[in-house]
């Protein structure tokens, strides 16, 4: 098996992606190594095998994106975007995510070492994400199934109209959005996290944190519910 | 002497308050709540009615119009995909949902587009394996929802339609109320079974023109540039938000005016937010001239097309191609008194006088229970609506409209239905006139070009 390398100051995205959705399926590469990423849009986008893609460097939009099955680890930050619309598989941002981090995710686990922007989990389906540090306004905003575990704070308006999908946050929360509340842990929330944290190799104590999700009364159209929608 | 009394004539309803608005403000009383509803813009408003066709004459040569060729063929998608869209004809099917629309609905969809050399649209929602079976050329919507988008179906289809808006709502997302939030829908885009579905009106990972340019790019490198990529927009600043897609990197451009349809969403975003679609049309071919990309970007233009001659006139405007919705369901039934079930047709009128309404007036696509199993995902409304029965009816419309446009095409002399031309076309209307830019028959007037 063996260990490719993408200078992307020599080798253009495009014949990177390209080699990732052909030649690495066919199963003869299992790491590939991306150098020089100088921010560059679209890495690894729509990867469909188990690859592993270590970017050394910063990554721009959408690293990652629609992933299923590969592990992509960036070694730097990410741009808006990361992990989007991910299905299945590993995305690591070892520094610090923009905004819409791990956006309509439907599976898979997001790791964010670092703070995450505006919006992280946006429209969130399944998938799952852990944040480092804190994470921005907007953050799991209507988001519809899958778990967030926040290490740090959470800004305005955390998991405004949310449906099934359930945050745990261990710092202070600045506003919460419409129809979401702070529930009480369970034992198997408890063990969520514990699970979570393992799994993005990052350590706390599980009962620091609280759990965020629905109150489930924007569910239907209600007149009496003063315009919250 | 007492007067005599007055026989009054008349009883005098006031403009103002008409009865159309005693309803609405006795039904905001009563529920507080606005009004939701399905199809398109009730109102009157310019059309391509208000257009007509100069023909040949003495001063142009016309083409026999049972014998001489006229190709209708079309290709979307030129600029930069690998695979550019190849089609029989201009007349598309517009983008509409599994939710909004039953599975048989899309299988007959697919089948009948299939058949006269078309393509099909997904909607919010997610594709079903139906309509991907059935539709040889199959348009995969990628909406703010992103309801079941999964980077499969990306891969399966034909070509991708990021949608900023559509002409029933621009500014809005879409509404799935919970009657129609069955299991097999909810399951698909990852809701709770019957919960009343609203929809996100934004993208969640891009704002802006600029980000929608590596969004665009994003897509490209995941289908590795082999599929065209369209961008909708909801017609409201027509001319620079078509700028602004070329910009960003779209292969084809569609334009949804406000008579577009739309299965359910609030009254006054159907009849009050966006342009005529003969308006938007108009600015969408101004903006394409303007950046020297006609011909280049492809530019298809829904909302109210329903017949042959608006389809020719569309593309004599500057259109590529149309996409039909409304008219599609109308073919297969839509608000018609009878359905067609095992061979025989049945009366529908009691279904809709149980929902307050009317064949020819119904508007309930929002409540699920169309009376003839079309918007639906009622089991036993939607055997109303039998996948070979609709795709009949919808290919007949479909090659109906082919048939008048060349019929029409070659009346004015051309051997090609893209050679139909703006100097073929006259307004009957100073409005129509002013909003195509077109002279008012008879005259060389166009208000508001030619000097008042």
């Amino acid at each position: 098996m063996e260990n490719l390398t993408f200078d992307l100051a020599q080798t253009s995205l495009r014949e990177l992606n390209q080699f990732l959705h052909n030649d690495a399926k066919k199963g003869e590469v299992d790491k590939v190594t991306v150098l020089n990423p100088d921010g560059a849009h679209n890495i690894a986008v729509g990867l469909d095998c188990p690859v592993t893609v270590e970017v050394h460097g910063h990554a721009g939009y959408y690293a990652g994106g629609m992933n299923k099955t590969a592990r992509v680890v960036i070694h730097g930050s990410a741009g808006t975007g990361v992990g989007e619309n991910m299905m299945s598989g590993v995305v690591h941002v070892k520094g610090f995510a923009s905004n819409g981090a791990g956006a309509s995710a439907h599976g898979g686990l997001l790791v964010i070492d670092g703070d995450a922007g505006l919006r992280c989990g946006i429209s969130l389906k399944g998938g799952d994400i852990v944040v480092g540090g804190s994470v921005g306004s907007f953050s799991a905003f209507m988001a519809q199934a899958g778990r967030m575990v926040i290490c740090g704070d959470a800004g305005d308006a955390l998991g405004d109209s949310l449906y099934e999908a359930v945050l745990y946050v261990r710092g202070n929360i600045k506003s919460m959005g419409a129809d979401t509340q702070i529930e009480p842990m369970s034992d198997a929330d408890y063990a969520a996290v514990a699970d979570l944290l393992r799994q993005a190799g990052i350590e706390h104590n599980p009962k620091e944190f609280k759990r965020v999700a629905s109150k489930r009364e924007l569910y239907y159209w209600n007149a009496d519910a003063n315009q919250e929608y | 002497m007492e007067a005599k009394p007055i026989k009054h004539l008349s009883k005098e309803e006031s403009a103002g308050y008409d009865r159309k608005t005693l309803d609405y403000i006795r039904n905001a009383a009563a529920h507080g709540l606005y009004e939701i509803r399905g199809m398109g813009a009730k109102r009157k408003l310019p059309n391509f009615d208000d257009l007509v066709f100069l023909g040949a004459s003495l001063s142009r040569y016309a083409l026999e119009g049972y014998r001489e060729k006229c190709s209708t063929k079309t290709i979307l998608g030129t600029r930069f995909a690998k695979k550019p869209i190849e089609l029989e004809t201009p007349i598309t099917i517009a983008g509409m949902s599994f939710g909004a629309l039953s599975a048989n609905v899309k299988e007959a969809l697919g089948r009948a587009a299939t058949e006269v050399g078309t393509s099909t649209t997904t909607g919010d929602g997610g594709m079903t394996p139906e309509e991907r079976l059935s539709s040889k050329t199959l348009v995969y919507q990628c909406l703010p929802s992103r309801y079941g988008f999964n980077p499969d179906d990306v891969r399966r289809a034909d070509a991708i339609e990021v949608v900023i808006g559509q002409g029933a709502k621009p500014g809005g997302g879409g509404m799935l109320l919970g009657q129609k939030v069955s299991a097999r829908v909810a399951g698909m885009r990852t809701l709770p079974a019957g919960v009343d579905q609203r929809s996100a009106c934004r993208h969640p990972d891009w704002t802006g023109p600029d980000d929608l340019a590596i969004k665009i790019q994003e897509l490209r490198e995941m289908t590795d540039w082999e599929k065209p990529i369209y961008v909708k927009v909801g017609a409201t600043r027509t001319f620079n938000d078509v700028k602004l897609a070329v910009h960003a990197g779209a292969d084809v451009i569609v334009v949804d005016g406000m008579q577009g349809g739309t299965a359910a969403t609030q009254t006054c975003f159907i009849e009050h937010i966006g342009i005529p679609t003969l308006a938007a049309l108009r600015q969408a071919v101004d903006a394409l001239e303007d950046l020297d990309m006609k011909g280049k970007v492809q530019l298809i233009i829904s909302g109210g097309v329903r017949t042959g001659p608006d389809v020719a006139k569309a593309l004599a405007m500057g259109a590529d191609a149309v996409a039909i919705g409304q008219g599609v369901m109308i073919a297969m039934g839509c608000n018609g008194e009878t359905y067609c079930q095992g061979g025989q047709h049945h009366s529908a009128i009691a279904d809709y006088a149980a929902l307050g309404t009317a064949p020819g007036f119904c508007h309930h696509c929002h409540t699920g229970k169309c009376p003839v199993g079309i918007t639906t995902q009622d089991e036993i409304l939607e055997q109303r609506l039998e996948p070979m029965v609709g795709a009949k009816h919808l290919k007949n419309y479909l090659k109906t409209l082919n048939m008048e446009l060349t019929t029409i095409a070659r009346a004015c002399g051309k051997q090609n239905v893209h050679h139909l031309e703006r100097e073929d076309l006259v307004a009957l209307t100073v409005e129509a006139a002013a909003m195509a830019r077109l002279p008012l028959a008879g005259t060389s007037w166009v208000p508001g070009f030619s000097g008042y």
